[in-house]
């Protein structure tokens, strides 16, 4: 990174943009946050400990734990065909496949939650299937897979609100990878898969990584598209999102901020994680988006 | 000869490997992104085109549309404000704790949308820390038009800027300094010389801005209240109808916020294209 001393240019405004910038970061930002803080604090530990050890916050930090690592992790396969396929190959209408990739980052996630919702359900009317109204549903009912208000159902959400974050995260590394190595490798008579995997995918753990742990992270907080498919049911499908969402409307504030705790702990190690990978790695990507 | 025929046979097996690694990619993207996004489509023009205007143009859904236009026309000015004041913070001058100023602005991203709203309920809220305060003026901010707004400015607060600062860094100050040494106003310099070199990343921060503050839903589920026709935006509507088994009408409203997603996406491909070529 390089930085412009401040010395000698005569750049204006440092004052007035850095008085803005803090104090709107405080206002909308650290100040509701630190509610969190104080609020925690009149919570006494023991007290604490027993909300977020409850049976059913253990049973949907397994879901929501769970359901987001296998969410990402079929990401990450998926998601690094799709870079792979988007940058060396070339085939009819790419560019449109290139902008569907971004479709879960511009559809808001309650008309996700419902569409998927629809598809993969089993009607209660059975003569009343069109193919976008639980045709997905019907079709794996018959080979018993049940994906509606079951666990399977909230990884199928998470897969697609995660899916842009490992293609983005590994696509411009793809991109950017000198083809004189591989060559090479392939000079040297290596094979072409004996090649992907000891020359390429070192170059790309990274941003795998870092993708993986950004649709990770999304998947833990994410609500709209899950609520809906998940169905809700304590103990069996309910995300820990749901959990803060339920206490607040009991006026169970106390117990909401717990669990919010909790979440951004998990958060903000998270966001360490992909800062220390990005720093690791030294690749200047964008590593969101 | 025989050494010719082999080539030939492995050519043959890349093409088909190639072929068979697109097509794998492809029907996973049709399987998960595609189908669903036409199945809005399908589900909101199932009954017809009478009822889709009949749906769209029912008073709360219209009242429903109202709400969220309004709060994108407050977020987004605001947004882009902040954006470029805190990217000139940040590109322009070096200071201690830029890195820390840097996580700040990320933290929105981090967080769970639901903890987004909830912060402004435990902070407005009737048991909140402002309460006595807000009772005293008598003024109302959660379950209320002024949380809608608060909850969607946290969303969204870094979407601006994190396509600004990367689009300033790599310009640098060269031109600005030029232009002030040259006796130019900051301000002057600020908007005849930064504003058009920024201009495609500062509308693609726009574009990505707007989806979001129009598509949030978690965060203003939170602090909304869900009084129809009055707090419920669009994608609340749509939790609303489907609840209520409506799904047609649903799907109607979902069909509105599905094609501001084309058009986002659009609009993002026309300008990474027009930035490529810059």
């Amino acid at each position: 990174m390089s930085f412009i001393s401040k010395k000698k240019t005569a750049i204006p405004g440092f004052g007035l943009t850095m008085g803005i910038t803090i104090l709107a970061l405080s206002l909308l930002v650290l100040l509701p946050l630190s509610m969190l803080v104080i609020k925690g604090a009149s919570l006494s530990f023991s007290k604490f400990i027993e909300i977020i050890t409850s049976q059913r916050a253990i049973a949907s930090y397994k879901l929501s734990f769970g359901a987001s690592f296998i969410a990402a992790f079929v990401n990450v396969v998926f998601g690094t065909l799709v870079a792979w396929v988007l940058v060396r190959y070339k085939f009819p209408f790419k560019r449109v496949v290139d902008a569907l990739v971004d479709l879960p980052f511009a559809l808001p996630t309650a008309v996700a939650g419902i569409t998927l919702t629809s598809l993969y359900s089993v009607p209660v009317f059975a003569d009343n299937i069109a193919w976008y109204n639980g045709y997905f549903g019907v079709l794996l009912d018959k080979i018993g897979i049940k994906v509606a208000f079951t666990p399977l159902g909230v990884i199928v959400a998470l897969i697609f609100i995660g899916l842009p974050f490992v293609v983005r995260s590994v696509q411009p590394v793809l991109q950017d990878l000198e083809p004189e190595l591989e060559e090479a490798s392939l000079c040297m008579g290596a094979s072409r898969a004996r090649t992907f995997f000891k020359v390429i995918l070192p170059n790309l753990i990274p941003a795998i990584l870092s993708g993986f742990s950004l649709a990770f992270a999304r998947a833990l907080g994410e609500y709209g598209s899950v609520v809906f498919i998940s169905g809700n049911m304590p103990m069996k499908t309910e995300i820990i999102p749901l959990l803060i969402m339920t206490r607040l409307e009991q006026y169970d504030y106390l117990g909401a901020t717990a669990f919010a705790i909790v979440m951004l702990a998990v958060s903000f190690t998270l966001m360490l994680l992909v800062n220390f990978i990005s720093f690791w790695s030294s690749n200047k990507y964008k590593s969101y988006n | 000869m025989g050494k010719n025929l082999e080539e030939k046979n492995i050519s043959l097996l890349l093409r088909l490997g190639r072929l068979s690694l697109i097509l794998i990619a492809l029907l996973f993207l049709i399987l998960f992104l595609f189908v669903p996004l036409v199945a809005v489509f399908a589900g909101a023009f199932e009954k017809g085109w009478d009822t889709y205007l009949k749906a769209i143009t029912e008073p709360d859904v219209m009242a429903s549309i109202k709400l969220t236009l309004l709060v994108a026309l407050i977020v987004v000015p605001i947004n882009v404000v902040f954006g470029l004041i805190s990217s000139w913070l940040i590109t322009r001058f070096k200071f201690r704790g830029k890195g820390l100023l840097l996580t700040i602005l990320e933290i929105p991203l981090a967080v769970s949308p639901v903890i987004a709203g909830m912060v402004f309920i435990l902070l407005y809220g009737s048991r909140g820390l402002f309460a006595p305060l807000l009772e005293y003026l008598d003024l109302k901010i959660v379950f209320a038009f002024p949380g809608i707004v608060l909850a969607t400015i946290f969303v969204t607060m870094p979407y601006v800027a994190r396509e600004l600062i990367p689009v300033m860094e790599e310009r640098g100050v060269s031109e600005e300094e030029a232009s002030l040494s040259m006796g130019a106003s900051g301000f002057r310099t600020f908007w005849s010389v930064t504003i058009p070199n920024i201009k495609w990343g500062l509308l693609y921060g726009i574009i990505l801005c707007n989806a979001r503050a129009m598509g949030e839903f978690g965060a203003v589920s939170v602090v909304s209240g869900h009084i129809r026709g009055v707090t419920n935006t669009m994608p609340l509507q749509v939790e609303v109808l489907y609840n209520e088994y409506n799904f047609t009408s649903a799907f109607a409203v979902s069909s509105l916020l599905a094609m501001l997603a084309l058009l986002t996406l659009i609009l993002k491909s026309i300008l990474e294209w027009k930035c490529n070529k810059e």
